[in-house]
């Protein structure tokens, strides 16, 4: 019981934060004391905590490398978009049809999910990684050449180009190739980002620390043990894969609502390894930590915008140091080392006074 | 007789996979980490060697020479920095971050040295162009000198590893680094040596690359790298022959996936085959399948 309420108040510490920062930024914004770049950031800053939060489930708590989460978040921000351009004269509650949105982009990344989790889950470490990478490289390239138009006729679709889609006079482009989705209504807004970062936070807390989540940090610690308890591998692997693929593709729906234009190519490799920085800079497994990693480290490029050239650079030495800092076992002793100097100082300070 | 040439082209390409292919299974294997820069240090490479061509005027062969000192200056460096003090780490992954953050630097400092436009590489390789058939079959000299290449690395170094004391500790190292370091093997220095080789045969590829696709760039070597990857982890990753046949295979998948399918689907297709691989043979096509003891 203790326990529990102590994970609880862990949990809520996290959701105060979230609401905190929102609170903050409201004020700061009502006031004027927000610069335009920042609140140009506000939307994809969400996006990458709900990314950072959804990899941590895959990464820190099933203990799976995933290099492809940038492909759900690419099926995710192209189903969402593509409801708001068909239900765009259907729907005109812009909330519910956001809403609705988002819902369909989550429902088609976990489909997704579910198709590449059964195959690939088979295979472990550094295999899987390189079969989420793959399978993310081959959702971004098909997207790309595909094309589907509709007029009064219905929806056509094509491999190959704008044309061979037979289109009458008064067809409307909704997926065209390279050229992705465009004249994406901009639904999405902090507020709306927000909401969402409270939902992932509430759906993966609450699976952490239930039995089921339990039962997938039992496979991470230790597989054949959790075999040999009866512990169903594969079930609850895909349970953690899906449920992380469904909140990448509301990450990305909220994302493809903050764009004009949604092109495939933005999915690419270096988003992927872009989030699963996140997750290892905040530390594997840690929640908070994740979000706090995707809000400094989507803000720092921006702040270092100034520098222009040597912004990337600065990137990169603050990357490399903050991972020996962080994780080479001589930096560890040495911090641990020093904290025990300082104690001891102080110790003898207070003797002395 | 296209069909024919496809193939050469594949093979050519998928003889430079191969050797990049080769640096990352070294290094997969004896330190058993993805080193996500080396890529990059193919870049390097086609740079350093450009610059000794335009700036220095170099002979062809000692700009090669050059960037190969240069690129494994660069990796005995990278390891002993980046590398080294991660390597005791709690968790796998935080070396694989180290190396994307060495990977986005080494792509920073060659962006502000050499400004983002690409530069055109003109082909180092004095090898005249063969004609076969009567013309209707040509075999550019850089085909002929890629292939080759990628035949005497794979055998000098099969050698290396098989016959030579240095190369019988790399393999001790990588089956087991403790035993290893009992028997009296300096850890440190074979792990640096195998960085070293597999950035030196970095340089290689990087100027073999550039001489048959000329044009270099900041993030010419983001792509092959990852496909070397896959060809690595295609032929079982930490085997020789298998980064060879692995990349080989690669190269000719993807040159006839572009002749016969789609140019915009290669890489699709080329991923495509990788997971079906993997899933009837889970380690790659000459991998060793380890049983886990309880």
């Amino acid at each position: 019981m203790k326990k529990n309420s102590k994970i609880f108040r862990q949990n809520l510490i996290t959701y105060g934060m979230v609401i905190a920062a929102f609170i903050v930024v409201q004020i700061l914004q009502s006031t004027g004391h927000l610069s335009s770049l920042f609140t140009g950031l506000l939307v994809p800053i969400c996006v990458y905590v709900i990314l950072a939060v959804s990899l941590n489930l895959v990464v820190g708590i099933s203990g799976e490398l995933s290099l492809g989460h940038a492909g759900f978040m690419c099926v995710g921000a192209f189903a969402g978009a593509f409801f708001t351009k068909c239900t765009q004269d259907t729907i005109t509650m812009v909330p519910l049809r956001f809403a609705l949105a988002v819902l369909i982009g989550a429902i088609a990344a976990a489909i997704f999910g579910i198709l590449i989790g059964i195959p690939v889950l088979r295979l472990k470490g550094d295999y899987l990684a390189i079969v989420t990478l793959a399978f993310g490289e081959i959702i971004k390239n098909i997207l790309n050449v595909f094309y589907i138009g509709r007029d009064s006729n219905g929806f056509h679709m094509s491999m190959k180009d704008q044309f061979s889609l037979g289109m009458e006079a008064d067809g409307k482009m909704l997926l065209g190739g390279p050229q992705g989705i465009t004249g994406i209504p901009k639904n999405s807004s902090f507020l709306a980002g927000i909401i969402l970062i409270l939902i992932t936070l509430f759906i993966v807390l609450n699976l952490i620390n239930s039995r089921d989540g339990r039962a997938i940090m039992a496979i991470r610690d230790n597989r054949i043990a959790a075999t040999s308890i009866g512990i169903n591998i594969t079930k609850y692997k895909l349970m953690a894969f899906t449920i992380s693929a469904a909140l990448a593709g509301m990450a990305g729906t909220l994302y493809s609502h903050n764009l004009a234009t949604l092109q495939a190519s933005k999915f690419n490799f270096n988003t992927s390894i872009l989030a699963l920085v996140f997750v290892v800079l905040g530390g594997i497994g840690n929640i908070r930590g994740s979000i706090i990693a995707a809000v400094v480290l989507t803000a720092l490029p921006e702040m270092l915008r100034g520098l222009s050239n040597l912004r990337m650079l600065i990137y990169a030495i603050v990357l490399i140091a903050m991972m020996l800092f962080n994780w080479a076992p001589a930096a560890i002793d040495w911090r641990s080392r020093l904290k025990e100097r300082l104690k001891h100082s102080r110790a003898n300070g207070k003797e002395a006074a | 007789m296209s069909f024919l040439s496809y193939m050469i082209n594949g093979i050519s390409l998928g003889s430079v996979y191969a050797i990049i292919a080769l640096g990352y299974t070294m290094v997969y294997g004896i330190a058993k980490m993805l080193n996500f820069a080396h890529g990059d240090v193919i870049m390097v490479g086609g740079y350093a060697a450009l610059t000794m061509l335009l700036n220095a005027n170099a002979s062809p062969l000692a700009a090669v020479l050059v960037s190969i000192v240069v690129c494994t200056v660069l990796g005995i460096t990278i390891e002993a920095v980046a590398y080294r003090p991660l390597r005791a780490a709690a968790s796998p992954l935080a070396v694989l971050i180290t190396a994307i953050g060495v990977s986005y630097l080494l792509q920073n400092v060659v962006l502000l040295i050499f400004g983002s436009n690409p530069k055109n590489f003109q082909s180092v390789i004095p090898v005249p162009d063969l004609k076969l058939a009567g013309g209707a079959l040509m075999i550019t000299g850089e085909t002929i000198v890629t292939i080759i290449s990628c035949i005497v690395i794979m055998t000098v170094l099969t050698l290396f590893i098989n016959r030579t004391r240095t190369g019988q500790a790399m393999q001790a190292v990588s089956e087991d680094k403790g035993a290893a370091q009992l028997m009296g093997i300096n850890v440190n220095q074979t792990i640096a040596l195998t960085f070293a080789i597999g950035s030196g045969l970095a340089a290689v590829a990087g100027v073999l690359l550039c001489s048959s696709y000329p044009s270099l760039s900041p993030y010419t070597g983001s792509m092959p790298g990852i496909k070397a990857f896959v060809a690595a982890v295609f032929g079982g990753i930490g085997s020789i022959p298998g980064a060879m046949i692995g990349g080989i295979l690669l190269g000719v998948i993807e040159i006839l996936a572009k002749a016969y399918i789609s140019s915009q689907l290669a890489d699709a297709i080329v991923f495509a085959v990788l997971i079906v691989v993997l899933l009837v043979k889970p380690t790659g096509l000459l991998g060793k399948q380890i049983q886990e003891k309880v």
